[in-house]
């Protein structure tokens, strides 16, 4: 789950990292209150939707007086910012966070991720800040630090004082890089974080060390023992079908294509996106049902990836261990009456069960397509998927 | 022969009297796994499938001798079942259970090595479909008729996607020695290459299918060990091939987050290496055939 800038500043500052002054605004009446509520004479109006280069895409402005920061306000909320990490339908700007602009003397990268080579939290550093950490890994490799942190200790001191030394940065603020770091070390462990990244880390012309953006995502599979993490979710800045997905306990990710799947298992439901795109097809989702489907939550997904006005055509591929085919085979049979069903369904069934799921498909007196194996079934749905098209295109 | 199990491994279920563990462990019993009791703290002394319930792990290894732990405890308890049976000396756990927290699974992984490498455990998953050796024992949740016994050893994330790979192989007359299902989260007990390295030293194991899929870097290691130590042809696949970055498909470990992570880097990786890629899912029981042929072997045991 991923968080905006001014929630993630708020929970590092929690935890001893120094921030500049800032607050959230709903609206440009609030935002001018905030800018006279943190007081000085120049701010930074931020955009706040989940994604980094806001900058770039003209999601931050910098005002001099209050009546600049009503006007980057009201330009800014509302508006659909495109990033290359939003892709290009962008997000729609809601909330905005208003924060004291300091004098720059120089920017650093501090990151933290969970490495799935070492299975330890790393903390990744270098010395230039404001650009994304590929690119300083392409322009400057020699540049990156990394120290990987025993869990059973937790981050040592020396460690977080070797990453400030190498970051170059004079002694005077070395204890501040300190601190930062130890405090962003034990939001991610105590939060269940699964990245930090403040960048730029910033040194002031007055000699402080600031976090001057900062990222935060966290475990999914942890949220359950932390609600005040969980309770920061913005449901605005997700597909509302994911959103709906979840609360049914599907795995749903929306995609370009026209072919609708419903599939059990992750690796099976990634392997017959692969093999529709070998056929010649496009998914339009990725959606696992996950184990002990019931025939409710099967008739759920269907509606599901049905409510997608892409979609032409349908393929249920279900290879039951933990299911049970004649379940999936009801699910599928009442969700495809209920929802009147107009497009071509391919169903795919092996496993657990199957000649009794066979059995309640044939018997339906619904047109359902049978396939006997993965290409079998994708080469149907693929052909029933051009069929629609064309005959449609020729109505 | 085959690996990790057979039909004399003494195999105890933890969270043996829920629901699920309770049909799975039927589904093991019928397959003629050798399940010698179960754990559900607080139900010690009762009876469930004919066979005795203990409090802890620790009274159920003194007891029945079991070596073998089957694992489904809930996410948010699990890590710490996992480490109550290292610590009684279980030396296989499987953990089946989905949504473990990353962050349990590291102190899991450190915990296991605290024991000295003579009695160390061996973990496989979590959020995986357990382990089969066909026709001998299975420690886990998939369906046992859908594997034919043979020499291919089967390494796979996903669990369903294995039992599409045995299934295709079963259909031409290949079986499987044993198949391992490691589990799609981001931190897992074995790694292919940990799976890898036991089917090179099995001695009925002639040939590996891994079956891999986008995110984090083990099925490139495990290519690369292939190259340096493996006499055994080995053949690959990663699903996702159209699978956009930064999503996470299904699986906690599957997400494009990283250089190397795609499915067709990965790919590309396995075959420069020297792994046989099957060119579709549809293909994985073919390309497995298509090797052994090239070898003069045949997978298959007397029926």
């Amino acid at each position: 789950m991923d968080i905006h800038e001014y929630q993630a500043k708020e929970l590092l500052a929690g935890f001893g990292v120094a921030i500049p002054r800032g607050g959230v605004a709903y609206s440009p009446e609030q935002a001018v209150y905030r800018a006279a509520e943190i007081g000085g004479s120049r701010w930074a109006v931020k955009a706040q939707i989940h994604s980094g280069a806001r900058g770039k895409a003209g999601g931050v402005k910098l005002c001099s007086t209050e009546d600049e920061v009503r006007q980057a306000a009201k330009a800014l909320l509302g508006k659909k910012l495109v990033t290359h990490q939003t892709g290009p339908e962008g997000r729609v700007v809601h909330r905005l966070y208003v924060e004291q602009a300091v004098p720059i003397e120089r920017e650093c990268y501090i990151g933290l991720v969970l490495d799935r080579k070492s299975e330890r939290i790393m903390v990744v550093g270098a010395p230039q800040g404001g650009m994304e950490i590929e690119e300083i890994a392409k322009s400057h490799p020699d540049a990156i630090i990394r120290e990987v942190v025993e869990p059973a200790i937790g981050m040592a001191a020396f460690q977080a004082r070797q990453i400030a030394f190498r970051l170059g940065l004079a002694p005077a603020q070395v204890n501040r890089c300190v601190t930062t770091l130890l405090g962003a070390y034990r939001a991610f462990r105590d939060l269940d974080a699964t990245m930090v990244e403040i960048n730029p880390l910033v040194v002031t012309k007055d000699g402080a060390v600031l976090a001057l953006d900062a990222k935060m995502t966290f475990d999914d599979n942890a949220l359950f023992r932390r609600p005040n993490v969980s309770e920061l979710r913005d449901y605005a800045e997700e597909d509302p079908r994911e959103a709906q997905a979840a609360e049914y306990g599907l795995n749903y990710v929306a995609l370009d294509g026209n072919i609708g799947c419903i599939i059990n298992g992750a690796g099976l439901a990634m392997a017959t996106m692969d093999m529709i795109k070998h056929a010649g097809g496009e998914p339009a989702n990725f959606l696992d049902v996950g184990g002990g489907a019931s025939p409710e939550r099967v008739a759920a997904a269907f509606k599901l990836v049905l409510a997608d006005p892409k979609i032409e055509a349908m393929l249920v591929n279900i290879f039951a261990g933990i299911n049970r085919c004649d379940w999936v085979a009801q699910g599928v049979v009442q969700a495809a009456k209920e929802t009147s069903l107009k497009i071509p369904l391919v169903v795919r069934l092996a496993g657990t069960n199957v000649e009794a799921g066979r059995e309640i498909i044939k018997n339906s007196g619904l047109p359902i397509i049978t396939a006997d194996s993965l290409a079998d079934a994708a080469d149907k749905v693929v052909a029933a998927m051009r069929e629609r098209t064309a005959s449609a295109g020729r109505a | 022969m085959s690996i990790l199990i057979d039909q004399t491994t003494r195999v105890i279920v933890q969270g043996f009297t829920g629901d699920k563990a309770t049909f799975h462990a039927k589904e093991m019993i019928a397959y003629g796994t050798n399940v010698v009791g179960g754990v559900t703290p607080g139900k010690g002394g009762a009876k469930h499938l004919d066979r005795p319930v203990f409090d802890t792990v620790s009274d159920a290894v003194k007891q029945t001798g079991a070596t073998a732990s089957l694992v489904f405890v809930p996410a948010a308890f699990c890590a710490d079942s996992i480490m109550e049976a290292a610590a009684a000396g279980i030396r296989l756990i499987c953990a089946i259970t989905d949504g473990i927290p990353a962050q349990d699974m590291m102190m899991v992984k450190r915990y296991l090595l605290k024991f000295p490498k003579e009695r160390r455990t061996m973990m496989v998953g979590p959020n995986c479909a357990g382990l089969i050796s066909p026709g001998k024992a299975m420690l886990g949740i998939m369906p046992g008729h859908i594997y034919r016994q043979g020499s291919v050893g089967l390494v796979t994330r996903s669990g369903t996607l294995g039992y599409e790979a045995a299934s295709q192989m079963k259909a031409l007359g290949i079986g499987v020695s044993t198949s391992v299902g490691i589990g799609g989260d981001p931190i897992n007990g074995s790694s292919f290459l940990d799976i890898l390295k036991m089917f090179e030293e099995d001695p009925e194991t002639e040939a590996v299918m891994m079956i891999g899929e986008i995110g984090g870097p083990q099925e490139a290691e495990a290519a690369q060990f292939v190259k340096e130590n493996m006499t055994k042809p080995v053949i690959g696949y990663v699903a996702g091939l159209t699978a956009p970055k930064g999503r996470r498909m299904g699986h906690a470990g599957a997400i494009i987050s990283a250089f190397g992570d795609t499915a067709a880097e990965k790919a590309e990786i396995m075959r420069s290496l020297g792994l046989a890629v099957a060119p579709s899912p549809a293909e994985l029981g073919e390309t497995v055939a298509k090797v052994l042929a090239s070898k003069g072997r045949k997978s298959t045991v007397a029926v």
